[in-house]
């Protein structure tokens, strides 16, 4: 058969390549920053964007789409040409990915900072950003797709599939945990509530881990190890059963985050079921990936790369071991809210991900530039420095996790809290939260030789545009004697149709009872709408990234019940755009904290305070201070615009409210500025911190008797 | 979320969406474990080497992680 000649472009792979360098310094740093903050939380000098809350979601942000997004679409447009013998379909297409996914990224470091943010963790953006966000994924899937439609090979490799199934998931989850309702250029309220608000996040969130770091980087360890060992995929049949099963179970998981949360027990139960279901086709991946170098671990020994792979691996396998393990009730109600899920993440973030993308790119850059690696050396260093800053960070986290966790929950023998001051169980970890911040700092300057050693590798050699290559066409026309999944691997639409049938299935599942039962969300007739002010103080909350540090979560144990109060029940958040519930305790728990007879009630003054200088009233205390919300004014001008659209998400405030909103929120303003005034503080209605105060005040207080709102009458 | 349980109720049968796509995927998967244990070993052994290339099969030189160049190879 006639042979046809083409060229490789590899242009877009080196564009990639730099902004995963460069971006995987940048988010690492902040990480890095954020980690010292919790040990010197006065480092951010009452910077509102240097401080902990602001940054935070920019870390996350940077790590996981920038550097590992960037790290992908490196790998993804390398490989995919070579596997399906053909150029990528469009190079502009290429191009406008990349520079719309920068700037997406340029817009997250600008916007998170300022405080920009909807409040659901990783999906922060802003809805302008989440737009761009859907167009440039869209176009990013059309030049994989028609990629595959113009390949010279009847079979697609299995790594493609796990690059199809990523573009399909993740613009599905993207898009629909981003239905946002507007009130301004830069801010937004999510069409769901409360309970329902969280299913849908923590759908998205796990699906994030799944699909945005997991299946993409299973695609390229499918290929690069492969390619680096020089030796075939251990077990191909392995590799077509673990995808599927991989991704329709993971789809499932999500309620794993929200054990022991109001989420009704089947959603919970389904969730664990999933997640320890998904050991098997986790586990797959990782023999499938370690058995592709059985025999070879000679080369193993000499290779950084293959060094890098398999840390990467087996940190996968730990990960993945871990997951369905604290997805489990009797774990989880130790490890949730603790530091043991930074540590689970990192063991992913730094092991699998960061060890297969350095693995990568110490492979491919050298063959980019048609040269040797500058230093062998140097990056046997770097792969030590990853490997023991991944350890740095992630065992005294494990440690810091059980101890604060039975701290919390140990009793005296009279029955009391044995550490009735959450504070104490905060000083007793920080000596590993230093620790934590030297293995971040070890495994970020790895990252520095990596750049380093990348760029003199790049000077050393010259780039290589275009490399040709040879292959027949792909005959068309009906395959005969083609059967079963071979026809399905060999129809590049068909196949992305399954994919997307796949892992929509567990999202149904789950969300259509959730949202049409009324049983799911028992409704509480003392519950009422946020009043104005404390709608503005619950933004603020938000913006300043508050449940970052504090759940307002109560599980159902007599620990918490007696350090917090009543724990949560379903029906008190239904008017929560968007929910508030956290993830992780680094101070204590605030879903009681308007309850005036509950252990956690401080008055206002305390409060006004406790914000100004939080160690002034808690000396050990690591939360920084906030003294800008005691300066800035509130902005009132939005007040009309945010009653309008929490009525149109059925938020039931009286017809008509929305004109008289600021007249109602200016009476409580004044209410509550008078009360600190007669404790001798001097402060104007205006302020800030007023709308947070009548926020925190509220919470938990319509349960638990509190004055009922009056809405009309002011 | 009144907002979405009214666009939700307002596909017809939707209570059923999620047995049917269970169904589905459950037939799915068995056809396709039956099917994958049947594949012969020969289209397995082409499939699997498709990342592989026939210059790969040259001499790989890990000492320098790089395909034999043509220049020296002293070590770093
Ligand atoms: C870096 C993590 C961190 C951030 C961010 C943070 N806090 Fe805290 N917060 C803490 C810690 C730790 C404590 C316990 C020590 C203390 O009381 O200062 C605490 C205590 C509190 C308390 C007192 C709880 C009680 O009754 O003992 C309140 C109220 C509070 N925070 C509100 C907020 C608000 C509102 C924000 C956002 C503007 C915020 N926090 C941001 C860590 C944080």
């Amino acid at each position: 058969m006639e042979l046809q000649r083409f060229a490789y472009d590899n242009r877009l792979s080196r564009m990639f390549l730099n902004a995963t360098m460069f971006w995987g310094f940048v988010g690492m740093l902040v990480g890095l920053t954020i980690a010292l903050e919790l040990v010197f939380p006065l480092m951010s000098s009452g910077i509102p964007w240097l401080s902990f809350g602001r940054l935070r979601p920019l870390h996350t942000n940077a790590v996981v789409f920038a550097f590992v997004g960037n790290g992908m679409f490196t790998g993804i447009y390398y490989s995919t040409p070579r596997l399906l013998k053909t150029p990528m379909y469009s190079q502009t297409l290429g191009k406008i990915h990349f520079w719309g996914w920068q700037l997406i990224i340029a817009a997250a470091v600008f916007t998170l900072p300022l405080g920009f943010t909807v409040g659901k963790e990783y999906a922060e953006l802003e809805w302008p950003i989440d737009i761009a966000i859907a167009i440039v994924w869209i176009i990013f899937g059309i030049n994989l797709i028609m990629t595959m439609v113009k390949r010279r090979v009847k079979h697609i490799y299995v790594a493609i599939w796990f690059y199809i199934a990523t573009f399909v998931t993740v613009a599905v989850l993207h898009i629909v945990n981003s239905i946002n309702i507007p009130v301004s250029l830069f801010k937004s309220y999510p069409v769901y509530a409360g309970i329902q608000d969280a299913l849908v996040q923590w759908w998205y969130g796990h699906n994030a881990v799944a699909f945005f770091l997991t299946t993409p980087y299973l695609g390229l360890m499918y290929y690069f190890v492969p390619k680096a060992a020089n030796r075939p995929i251990y077990s191909y049949k392995l590799s077509i059963i673990h995808f599927w099963a991989l991704i329709f179970l993971y789809i499932w998981a999500g309620p794993h985050h929200l054990l022991y949360s109001a989420l009704p027990d089947w959603a919970q139960a389904l969730g664990v079921a999933f997640s320890i279901m998904l050991i098997g086709p986790s586990w797959g991946g990782m023999l499938n990936g370690l058995l592709t170098l059985r025999g070879a671990w000679d080369k193993v020994r000499e290779s950084p790369v293959l060094k890098m792979f398999v840390v990467g691996i087996t940190a996968y396998g730990m990960a993945t071991f871990e997951g369905p393990l604290l997805s489990l009730k009797s774990v989880n109600a130790i490890s949730h809210f603790t530091d043991w899920t930074i540590a689970h993440v990192h063991i992913g973030a730094l092991g699998w991900n960061g060890m297969i993308t350095f693995g990568m790119l110490y492979w491919l850059l050298p063959r980019l530039f048609n040269t040797r690696l500058y230093s062998k050396k140097l990056a046997n260093t770097h792969f030590w420095l990853a490997t023991s800053g991944m350890l740095f960070f992630a065992i005294p986290l494990y440690f810091a996790a059980f101890t604060q966790s039975l701290m919390w929950k140990e009793f005296t023998e009279a029955g009391y809290l044995r550490y009735p001051n959450f504070i104490e169980t905060v000083v007793q970890i920080l000596p590993m939260y230093y620790l934590r911040a030297l293995g971040g700092a070890l495994y970020l300057t790895g990252v520095i030789l990596l750049i380093y050693n990348l760029v003199m590798t790049a000077r050393s050699g010259s780039f290589v545009r275009f490399e040709e290559d040879e292959a027949p066409a792909l005959r068309t026309g009906k395959i005969s004697g083609e059967k079963g999944h071979r026809i399905i691997e060999s129809k590049p639409v068909l196949f992305t149709i399954l994919a997307l049938i796949a892992i929509s299935i567990g999202g149904l599942v789950e969300f259509v009872p959730m949202f049409m039962v009324k049983s799911n969300v028992p409704t509480i007739a003392a519950v009422q709408p946020y009043t104005p002010l404390e709608l503005h103080g619950r933004d603020i909350y938000v913006r300043e990234g508050c449940y970052l540090c504090h759940s307002q979560m109560v599980r159902p144990f007599r620990s918490e019940v007696e350090r917090y109060g009543d724990y949560s029940k379903a029906g008190e958040v239904v008017y929560d755009h968007p929910f508030q519930f956290g993830s992780k305790r680094t101070g204590p728990d605030l879903a009681r904290a308007g309850v005036q007879s509950g252990p956690m009630y401080k008055p206002a003054s305390w409060h006004y305070n406790h914000f100004l200088s939080p160690q002034k009233m808690v000396a050990q205390s690591i939360m920084p201070p906030y003294p800008w919300l005691i300066k800035n004014d509130l902005d009132i001008s939005t007040t009309n615009r945010k009653i309008k659209a929490m009525q149109y998400l059925g938020v039931p405030y009286p017809e008509g409210f929305a004109d008289k909103a600021n007249a109602h929120l200016q009476q409580q303003a004044y209410e509550i500025a008078q009360n600190l005034r007669d404790n001798g503080i001097q402060i104007e209605d205006t302020k800030e911190v007023i709308a947070l105060i009548a926020y925190i005040h509220r919470l938990g207080r319509d349960i638990h008797g509190g004055e009922k709102v009056h809405f009309s009458e002011r | 979320m009144k907002l979405v349980t009214s666009a939700l109720e307002s596909i017809a049968d939707i209570q059923w969406f999620p047995i049917i796509g269970l169904i589905i995927f459950f037939s799915f998967f068995v056809i396709l474990i039956i099917h994958v244990s049947r594949l012969g070993r020969k289209q397995e052994d082409e499939y699997s080497r498709l990342p592989l290339d026939e210059d790969d099969e040259q001499e790989y030189d890990y000492q320098n992680e790089t395909k034999n160049l043509d220049h020296d190879n002293s070590n770093r």
